[in-house]
């Protein structure tokens, strides 16, 4: 077992965990953060992306440990006082999900990906979400709301 | 999935990494992580101590050193992307870096750790081949045609860490890569960089490792356009043959990238 502190959501949290802890059972088993997702567990299909020091990464690849200092964002820190992130108010309004296992790792790519690109065109989003994969939508909704929510953003 | 059990020491120093490497048996070195993890997942790796040497801060630079571009072994993907410095001298990296895995592999995987890992379809290799870049590390420095030596094998000793890797500057260069649409690894990726007096087409995924094409280049020293590889047969033999392609199309392929290779070293 290791002591680590790191920031989650913008609160500090301290925990014992074992080495081999991934950092995405740490937020969902430990912390109960449940938004972050374990969809493949292989490292292809982003349902676990979180941002790390303000980059997108895949929780399922990463020990715990390795976060210790970090500042960890995570789905649950987007909306504000009840209201959507820009972002998510835009997968909802151009209807980018339907099952919605993958939304969670697909706002925080998109997130981490308006950061880098102000106002991407179809081609630039569809090789920056190269990292989450879908099942059902086909993808074309999410693109609409991504290019939506630049504007907003 | 859960790994194996081990214990997690984080490395502030090369020094600090390298003792401790000497104190733990069956210890690994921990970089980005993204090829090491997902390998300790499926229990085909299980080494009792991860030194982690992502944070070491002399590994991640990259500057201008003459007429060569040298980058730190702990640099990021997305960083050597992203670099300004990197698309003023050679665009081809910033490109190749750009087309590794996905936005969040290339926030964590890092340069060292692609080329110490050495797969067989992995971009990197292809750069490191084909601009004759030198690999420094704590021990030595090597040549970058003698640092991959087979399948996921390099002439790294036992506890050696990569510290950066010079790229001679080209004075053109272009990658071009057909990716596996699942890993986004190359099925075939060619590599190619012309310089004053010579011309070399490196090639990543095609085979057991990156190897050069000899025949493109003396095509392409005589003379550097597309058409001069486009009726070069690649012979199949020795080539990889898997669920996603035949040695045959892969051999195809390596024509296909390697004129696309070229067109994008013209363009840029």
């Amino acid at each position: 077992m290791t002591a680590i502190s790191l920031t989650v959501n913008g609160a500090s949290v301290r925990a014992d965990v074992e080495d081999r802890m991934l950092l995405v059972h740490f937020l969902r088993e430990t912390l109960s953060l449940t938004g972050t997702h374990v969809g493949c567990d292989t490292s292809q299909c982003g349902a676990c992306v979180v941002h790390v020091n303000g980059r997108a990464v895949k929780s399922c690849t990463m020990f715990a440990v390795q976060a210790d200092g970090d500042d960890i964002l995570t789905i649950e820190g987007l909306a504000k006082d009840g209201t959507l992130h820009p972002i998510q108010a835009a997968f909802q309004e151009h209807h980018g999900l339907q099952c919605g296992f993958c939304t969670p790792g697909m706002i925080m790519t998109a997130l981490d990906m308006l950061k880098r690109h102000e106002k991407p065109d179809d081609a630039t989003i569809r090789h920056e979400l190269e990292g989450n994969l879908c099942r059902c939508t086909g993808y074309l909704n999410i693109i609409k709301a991504i290019k939506a929510a630049a504007e907003t953003v | 999935m859960y790994t194996a059990t081990f214990r997690y020491l984080r490395a502030e120093t090369l020094d600090q990494a390298q003792a401790l490497f000497g104190e733990h048996a069956e210890a690994k070195y921990l970089a980005g992580g993204q090829t090491l993890i997902p390998t300790m997942k499926q229990r085909l790796a299980t080494p009792s101590t991860l030194i982690d040497i992502a944070r070491i801060e002399s590994l991640q630079f990259i500057r201008r050193e003459g007429s060569a571009l040298v980058i730190g072994a702990a640099t990021r993907h997305a960083d050597v992307a992203a670099s300004p410095d990197v698309r003023a001298s050679i665009p081809a990296l910033a490109t190749l870096a750009g087309l590794i895995g996905d936005p969040a592999v290339r926030h964590k995987g890092t340069l060292g750790g692609s080329i110490a890992n050495n797969d067989p379809a992995a971009d990197y290799p292809a750069a490191v081949l084909a601009l004759g870049a030198t690999v420094k590390t704590t021990r030595r420095t090597i040549a970058g045609d003698a640092f991959f030596t087979g399948m996921f094998e390099t002439a790294l000793e036992e506890g050696e860490i990569i510290t950066e890797v010079a790229f001679p500057l080209p004075e053109r260069a272009g990658y071009a890569k057909f990716p596996n649409p699942a890993s986004r690894y190359a099925l075939v990726g060619v590599f190619v960089a012309k310089f004053r007096s010579a011309v070399s087409v490196a090639v990543t995924g095609a085979a057991s490792c990156v190897f050069r094409q000899e025949e493109m280049e003396r095509a392409l020293s005589k003379r550097f356009a597309p058409d001069s590889v486009v009726d070069i047969k690649v012979s199949p033999e020795d080539l990889n043959s898997d669920l996603f392609g035949s040695a045959e199309y892969r051999a195809h392929l390596v024509t296909v990238m390697a004129k696309r290779a070229v067109t994008a070293a013209l363009g840029s």
